[in-house]
């Protein structure tokens, strides 16, 4: 490494950069082909079909000299995990298709726009306990820089969508923005409850908070954020809104294939509409990865406070996993994410533009608040009396809450609200149509 | 302050980031296409958020991408979009006295705010602010100790415009 401290510190610096950056884009980048592979997979299991199970099985021959000799006759079934590089080679020599009536620039641009932020967000997340290693940047404004950018996910939508010249594509984006503005602020909300409980910014911190003793109680558990109430309740809101951010069913509305065609890329082919397909799988990933720092406990393998069990073989060897594995650990909880999400897609029907919008703003962003205000009172309570009368008046305050939502929502009202809906038929006699049966042609 | 003093890489990182930042400005006025202005405006924002962010500034930086080129433009794109002024041709103004007298008045405009901002630039001898200042933590404590009446005032005014906007909707829908 001689050659490397002879540099100018400013290169150095900028190659430490390089490669922190390269350290987490190889591994998205390498995983987001698996990604599409265990998507078709997992959701042709879930709607019992087979999927693509045929690449990737190779028999070598038996004869062949070029064949080294322990491979010989062997068959491999790698149950068709090639299958995204046959698709990625078709897409590459597929023919690009431009329509000629577009906005030529912002057309070329669109593309790599929405690929931009599905990259730029795991800028600031740690995949291990190195600091050298990650994060690419581990600045004191984290969260907001994740808000920022995930905000600017909705420019290669609505450019794509405008520049198409299509009236689909210009609804997919039109909506693309309504509901990316709408989930922001529930996003934002829900956020600002962890940072609130955990004091930084910093997502080095949020991770290394959640390595506390759970609830300030259990010395040998760790205090993963979605063990809290609160944090569950900010968990649930924000696993919606990175649904949603990332225009997956049952937000998919931008793309709603039986409304819009293909939304926003209908007048996208070949390489260029394969951009936003990895722009859209790299985001779940990255937005898994965040809702893995922030509330599952970040690069932990399992919320166990080793250090407090005191020292054995066991301990000292999970010890050790847990820092050394990191990324496994991480990654892992990455595509526990993603599964999360194709099971969403394949549970649940796509919203309605207005359910969309009332969900949003009417039941997210509510209760977002509603936990906002809930944090800052128990933090309050928790500092100055302790922390069993937080624990306590918030049990209170839960009962009273749930008393309120007895009282009014299991009225008579709700019971109207949930009447099954009535079809009417315009001719309401019972048609007496008498089969009959169809005369035998007559064929001379 | 002594241009010199800087290293190159400094001074031509701020060329780049001020350099595209001036452009951009320029793009906004200059393109007949209104879809094309706003882009050039998101440039803008963005390239002054990383100027800041070279600035040692990196919470207003960030704040700046999130308000205005993550809220205050996908809303001005939205609503462009929705009245459809695509058509270049619909934006091209006949050239007339009016020309004149917005050149005059903005040549006004840039020689006070000049008059101004010149001054206390020239008396800049720090490149960087220093790594704490406009820190999450100061924001916080100065909002909410200096300033907590403003700040309250401000709130209440925002609340204000919320109810009111609410208000405006409900009428419609008698």
């Amino acid at each position: 490494m001689g050659w490397y401290h002879h540099l100018n510190p400013v290169f150095q610096d900028v190659l430490n950069a390089l490669g922190r950056v390269l350290l987490f884009l190889v591994p998205v980048l390498i995983l987001v082909p698996g990604c599409i592979w265990w998507e078709r997979r997992f959701l042709s299991w879930m709607q019992d079909r087979i999927g693509p199970n045929r690449v990737g099985n190779i028999s070598w021959s038996k004869k062949s000299k070029l064949v080294p000799g322990f491979l010989k006759g062997k068959k491999w079934h790698l149950r068709g995990l090639l299958q995204p590089i046959a698709d990625g080679v078709k897409l590459f020599i597929k023919e690009d298709i431009t329509p000629s009536t577009i906005d030529r620039t912002i057309y070329f641009f669109a593309p790599a726009v929405a690929l931009f932020p599905a990259f730029a967000l795991g800028g600031v997340l740690p995949w291990g306990p190195n600091r050298n290693l990650t994060p690419i940047a581990d600045v004191n404004i984290g969260v907001l820089y994740m808000l920022a950018v995930s905000s600017l996910g909705v420019y290669g939508v609505v450019l794509a969508g405008y520049a198409s010249n299509n009236k689909y594509s210009l609804m997919g984006g039109l909506r693309s923005s309504a509901q990316l503005i709408s989930y922001e602020l529930a996003m934002g909300m829900s956020l600002a409850c962890i940072v609130l409980a955990n004091g930084s910014l910093r997502l080095t911190d949020m991770v290394q908070a959640q390595m506390a003793p759970l609830w300030g109680y259990v010395p040998f558990l760790q205090n993963w954020f979605i063990f809290t109430p609160f944090g569950f309740v900010s968990a649930c809101i924000f696993l919606i809104c990175m649904v949603a951010e990332t225009n997956r069913a049952p937000f998919d509305l931008p793309e709603a294939e039986n409304e819009l065609i293909a939304g926003y890329h209908t007048e996208y082919s070949s390489m260029k509409f394969a951009v936003f397909f990895m722009g859209e799988y790299a985001a779940m990933f990255v937005f898994s990865g965040v809702f893995a720092t922030v509330f599952l406990g970040g690069w932990n393998l399992l919320p166990v406070r080793w250090d407090a069990l005191g020292h054995s073989s066991f301990v000292d060897a999970m010890v050790w996993m847990n820092t050394y594995l990191s990324p496994l650990w991480f990654f892992g909880k990455c595509a526990f994410g993603i599964t999360t999400y194709i099971w969403i897609r394949a549970t649940l029907p796509r919203l309605r533009y207005d359910q969309l919008m009332s969900l949003g703003w009417k039941s997210l962003l509510p209760l977002a608040t509603g936990n906002f205000i809930v944090v800052a009172i128990w933090i309050m309570l928790t500092k100055v009396y302790g922390p069993a009368v937080g624990w306590g008046s918030s049990l209170v305050a839960l009962f009273i809450v749930f008393g309120i939502y007895r009282a009014f929502m299991h009225g008579p009202k709700s019971k109207r609200d949930l009447e099954p809906r009535q079809i009417r038929l315009l001719d309401p006699s019972p048609r007496n149509v008498t089969l009959v049966n169809p005369e035998p042609e007559v064929t001379a | 302050m002594d241009v010199s003093q800087l290293s190159p890489a400094n001074l031509g990182l701020f060329a780049v980031v001020g350099g595209v930042a001036a452009l951009a400005a320029i793009g906004v006025v200059a393109f007949p296409s209104a879809v094309r202005s706003a882009l050039c405006l998101v440039v803008n924002f963005f390239m002054l958020a990383f100027l800041y962010f070279t600035l040692n500034c990196e919470m207003l930086g960030i704040t700046q991408i999130v308000v205005y080129t993550g809220a205050i433009m996908v809303l001005f794109l939205f609503v462009i979009m929705l009245l459809n002024l695509g058509a270049p041709q619909a934006l091209i103004e006949r050239r007339d006295l009016k020309w004149i007298g917005g050149g005059i008045f903005g040549l006004a405009l840039l020689v006070v705010v000049g008059s101004q901002v010149l001054q206390p630039l020239m008396k800049v001898t720090q490149v960087k602010s220093e790594a704490t200042f406009g820190s999450p933590q100061q924001v916080g404590l100065t909002l909410f100790s200096d300033y907590v009446y403003p700040f309250e005032i401000v709130s209440v005014l925002l609340l204000i415009g919320i109810v009111g906007s609410i208000l405006l909707a409900k009428r419609r829908m008698q």
